[in-house]
């Protein structure tokens, strides 16, 4: 409400600046040109005295001068024409002070409520700190590690505070930076390097790159168990187009995890992708008719849903999500060809997406794509 | 509700400004007084709500109020207070505003000033300034809206860029915009006269105090952009003929021309047609050059903003005013009255000339920067146009006018005696003559053209001086009575002078550059390494940390002989929040030269850090020439005097004119 009031009392601010002097009676105008030529001569020849006064010019020089000033002062009186003063002016005053009155508060309006948020209220962050809202505790946290971090760059155990917090948030630049300082400032361990590995993936959108590779090689160099490490390189595995390697390490995994977790409801869909037998009863719907069918038919329903996906894509091309799966689900299924028409396809399509584009664009250098 | 007051406040001051554009002009059009009454309350309504808005944006930095995109895209909680308040306008948006805002600012001054102003120009001369800021207001409205809110708001912002979070960097756009704008007042003077059609001396003499503010302040915002790419970039050059610079220059050449052959019209009342034209270029330069930079035509260190609707925008904009400035002109400038004729031999003539070196000089700057865009645009073909192109064009036409300034300068109004001014200057050529040769003599190295340069510089500030002394000194005089005399020249006399001779500082300090030294080596620590007259040792590598970076620095010591006489300290500075590195050049003032350092590579096993090093004697010449050029337009400015030029009745030396 207080918002509302404060417009107005500024509209009508604004639209009185023209009002008044519309209102106003000048009669000191009505001399018009004149008075103001007039006096800026007169000053002229004011100071041409005072320089003669002052011997800054020849008494014969001032003269000359003097003569010059009023030579233009007389020129200017026969230019000049009187301003008129008053009534005939009277319409278009009136005409005036409605354009004043009316057009003001009619431009303003209108294109403040075209763009404007008059609802919305300040958020300065002072204010919103003060504020307890839960959701925002962990931010806040993150923000003074920040800082402190920004203070004693040294602090190995503040960037491995703070670096889950980024992967969980999907700041995996920043999230892999954590990591890498957590380990060159602490050394490396097996979770660390897992978790930098995570970061890289989650930066290359998913795709397990030779270096996030190299790091969970090197955590599982020093801890074997490592789950998320293996998974990872179960997906680096399948997205090489190593099925079988693929298939045996998610079905490694699937055999170890708790029955009725998340996890392991993932890993049997994995193992039911690549065509394995599944371990325990799997999640979802599609999964599971999926997963009922012999193989030869699940294969092809399997297909049948790739189909949709590119026919899909066909028609609306703009989604980069759809792409990448598109080409990924080509090289798992080994139809290399039609994954190399998909990629060229898809990046026609997203020529006006750069990060789109990208994104494509790595995951074809990624699985090798020929020319890509 | 701040913010949205902000937004509101700038929506109304577009609505007072298409007020100030109509009404005013209807009123002078039609000679009522009461329209034209408008023009004054609606200038300062305009100004009020631009300042009101302007305000509400820096408060939501300083409050770091992300759910105002702009400081949310820009800002950061942890930067300092001085960098919150300058990134208002170190972004795209922000800048926008305070474009508008400064151009706000001079019409609401205009107003202010104009009570002593003939009613109708006034009121024609605001007319154009509120067109001028209604075509920016809608353009920040419509495409660059320095309000858009983002909803949930973010909780830290993404910082500002580092390279430009410099004290600079705060000053440097300010300055810039004062001068580029600050021609709009002339532009709009120049446009009222057309609508007008009449200019005379009075003309003239409201006029010129405001384009002096213009040049003055685009003067101190070209020298500082120039330090500050300078120390910041890392290179050492102080120009490089980068578009964005270059599209400061030409206004500023426009301007100076400007500067000058206003003065000629309000003493001789001539030159006007002339004068109208520069006026409207000197703006539309000034507009070009925000083109250049705000549509991200150009791609270089400046270019941090680039979004086709926005170029296309501007485009408009500069096609609406330069070309209607020019049709305007086209079309009412034969109404003018033509001021009188002139004896080639004179002041005015003298004038006249510089006029045509500085726009010939203009001319070289434009096609130099504009040609590679417009055949980019038309052939796609990319070439660059570099200092090579400048210096064969911009120099043959700087340096014969540089050597007639101080014949300029001593001449008299109507008709001068070339001859008698040549011997009143032959005592400056003299005392630069002998100076040149001293120079010549002690110093070892470099191109012969440098001790020559240092001369002309020498005769410059020499000849402005003999002005100053051959006005106040008279045979026989005693020296107390000259010193008063001197003291008694108006103020416009001493502010020409210091101008000048601020000119041959600069100069003088182009010049030395030739005598720098420049190493590149790889040193290790303890090495050291001779530049020029020093030696400067590598003590050690450090990593070391600032409030919003961490920095690598090569610590090293410079001596004189035994004698260590400082330290420089060049970095690299990675900033956390954007992992930006900026390279950060260590300057160490001897005198008026500097050594100057930064670093290439740091971080080797050995701990050897890869070093640029410079040696550059009296560099700091060229900013104090600025600087100096800049307080004599202050001072000849602050001269209100009414002026006519009392013309020279005899060639006598003692006959003197009264500026």
């Amino acid at each position: 409400m207080m918002v509302w009031i404060i417009l107005a009392l500024m509209t009508g601010a604004a639209v009185l600046a023209v009002l008044w002097p519309l209102g106003r009676d000048r009669p000191e105008d009505a001399a018009g040109e004149t008075a103001t030529d007039a006096a800026f001569y007169k000053a002229q020849l004011a100071e041409i005295e005072r320089d003669a006064e002052r011997g800054l010019i020849e008494p014969a020089d001032a003269e000359t001068a003097r003569v010059e000033a009023g030579r233009r002062l007389l020129a200017s009186n026969r230019r000049a024409r009187a301003i008129v003063a008053a009534d005939p002016g009277a319409g278009r005053r009136r005409l005036a002070a409605a354009v004043a009155l009316i057009g003001v508060p009619l431009v303003s309006l209108s294109v403040y409520l075209t763009i404007g948020h008059p609802a919305l209220p300040d958020m300065p962050l002072g204010a919103r700190a003060d504020r307890a809202r839960p959701d925002m505790s962990m931010a806040q946290a993150v923000a003074r590690i920040e800082d402190h971090l920004a203070k004693n760059p040294d602090d190995g155990r503040g960037f491995e505070v703070v670096g889950p917090v980024y992967l969980s948030a999907g700041r995996y630049a920043d999230a892999e930076r954590a990591f890498a300082s957590a380990i060159r400032l602490l050394g490396e361990s097996a979770a660390r390097l897992e978790n930098l590995g995570e970061a890289q993936v989650g930066l290359a959108d998913g795709v397990v790159t030779a270096a996030a590779r190299a790091s969970f090689d090197k955590a599982l160099g020093l801890d074997g168990r490592l789950v998320k490490a293996r998974y990872f390189r179960a997906v680096a595995a399948e997205q090489d187009g190593d099925k079988a390697r693929a298939l045996q390490l998610f079905g490694e995994l699937a055999a170890e995890a708790p029955t009725g977790t998340p996890l392991k409801a993932r890993l049997d869909e994995k193992v039911a992708a690549l065509g394995g037998a599944p371990v325990s009863a799997p999640r979802d719907e599609t999964a599971e008719t999926l997963a009922s069918m012999p193989p030869a038919d699940r294969m092809a329903a399997i297909r049948g849903m790739v189909e949709g996906l590119d026919a899909r894509l066909s028609q609306n091309g703009e989604d980069p999500e759809g792409w990448l799966r598109l080409v990924r689900s080509y090289m798992v299924l080994g139809e290399a060809e039609k994954a190399r028409n998909a990629l060229a396809r898809g990046r026609a399509a997203l020529a006006l997406d750069g990060a789109g584009l990208k994104r494509l664009e790595a995951l074809g250098r990624e699985l090798k794509i020929e020319g890509s | 509700m701040i913010v949205e007051l902000g937004h509101y406040a700038l929506v109304l001051a577009l609505a007072l400004s298409l007020v100030l554009t109509v009404i005013p002009a209807w009123g002078a059009h039609t000679r009522d007084a009461a329209l034209m009454g408008v023009a004054r309350p609606a200038a300062f309504a305009m100004l009020f709500f631009t300042a009101a808005s302007f305000v509400a944006l820096a408060a939501a930095y300083v409050g770091s109020d992300f759910s105002v995109l702009n400081v949310f895209q820009n800002s950061h909680s942890a930067k300092p207070l001085a960098y919150k308040i300058s990134g208002v306008w170190s972004n795209h948006e922000g800048s926008m505003l305070l474009w508008v805002l400064i151009l706000a600012i001079f019409a609401g001054l205009v107003a202010w000033r104009g009570a002593a102003m003939p009613r109708r120009l006034l009121s024609y001369v605001l007319s154009v300034q509120g067109a001028i800021a209604a075509a920016f207001f809608l353009f920040i409205l419509l495409t660059s809206n320095p309000f858009a809110r983002v909803m949930p708001a973010p909780f830290e912002g993404e910082g500002l860029n580092p390279l430009l979070q410099d004290p600079g960097l705060a000053i440097h756009p300010p300055l810039l915009y004062l001068g580029y704008v600050g021609f709009s007042v002339a532009f709009s003077f120049a446009v009222g006269a057309l609508l007008e059609g009449r200019i005379d001396a009075v003309w003239a003499r409201f006029v010129r105090p405001w384009t002096l503010l213009a040049w003055a302040f685009l003067t101190l915002g070209i020298a500082m952009g120039s330090y500050w790419a300078y120390y910041e970039l890392g290179w050492g050059g102080w120009w490089f003929w980068d578009p964005v610079e270059n599209a400061s220059l030409m206004p500023w050449l426009a301007g100076t021309a400007l500067v000058h052959s206003i003065v000629v019209m309000e003493k001789r009342d001539a030159l006007k047609v002339w004068t109208i034209l520069l006026s409207i270029l000197a703006f539309s330069l000034s507009l070009i050059g925000t083109f250049l930079v705000r549509s991200g035509v150009l791609t270089s260190v400046h270019s941090f903003a680039s979004d086709p609707a926005r170029g296309v925008f501007i485009l408009c904009i500069l096609v609406f005013f330069i070309g209607g400035g020019l049709t305007l002109f086209a079309w009412r400038a034969p109404v003018l009255r033509q001021g009188g004729l002139f004896a080639p031999v004179s002041r005015e003539g003298a004038l006249v000339l510089n006029n045509l070196f500085l726009a010939a000089a203009c001319a070289a700057v434009f096609i130099g920067t504009l040609y590679p865009l417009a055949l980019e645009a038309v052939t796609g073909a990319k070439i660059s146009v570099g200092p090579p192109f400048f210096e064969a064009t911009f120099l043959p036409l700087i340096v014969p006018l540089l050597l007639l300034v101080p014949v300029g300068q001593t001449l008299a109004w109507k008709r001068g005696d070339l001859l008698g001014v040549l011997q009143r200057l032959s005592a400056a050529f003299g005392l630069a003559f002998v100076g040149t040769i001293i120079v010549f003599a002690t110093t070892r190295g470099g191109p012969v053209a440098a001790p020559l340069g240092v001369g002309l510089g020498f005769w410059l500030i020499l000849g402005s001086l003999s002005e100053i002394t051959s006005r106040s000194h008279r045979r026989g005089a005693s020296v107390l009575t000259v010193l008063r005399r001197a003291a008694g020249l108006p103020r416009a006399a001493w502010g020409s002078a210091i101008a000048h001779a601020g000119v041959g500082v600069t100069v003088i300090g182009i010049a030395a550059t030739a005598w720098g030294v420049e190493r590149i080596a790889t040193l290790k620590p303890g090495e050291q390494i001779a530049l020029g007259p020093y030696q400067v040792t590598l003590e050690g590598v450090v990593p070391r940390n600032g409030p919003d970076y961490r920095e690598v620095a090569a610590l090293m010591v410079v001596r004189d002989g035994d004698r260590v006489i400082g330290r420089v300290e060049p970095g690299k500075r990675t900033f956390i929040a954007r992992t930006t590195a900026t390279s950060e050049a260590g300057l160490l003032t001897v005198g008026l030269g500097q050594i100057y350092a930064s670093v290439a590579e740091v971080g080797a096993a050995d701990g050897s850090a890869g070093v640029r090093l410079y040696w550059k004697p009296w560099v700091l010449l060229i900013w104090l020439g600025s600087v100096a050029m800049a307080a004599g337009g202050v001072l000849s400015l602050s001269d209100r005097r009414a002026r006519v030029a009392a013309p020279a009745r005899r060639a006598v030396p003692a006959a003197v004119p009264a500026e």
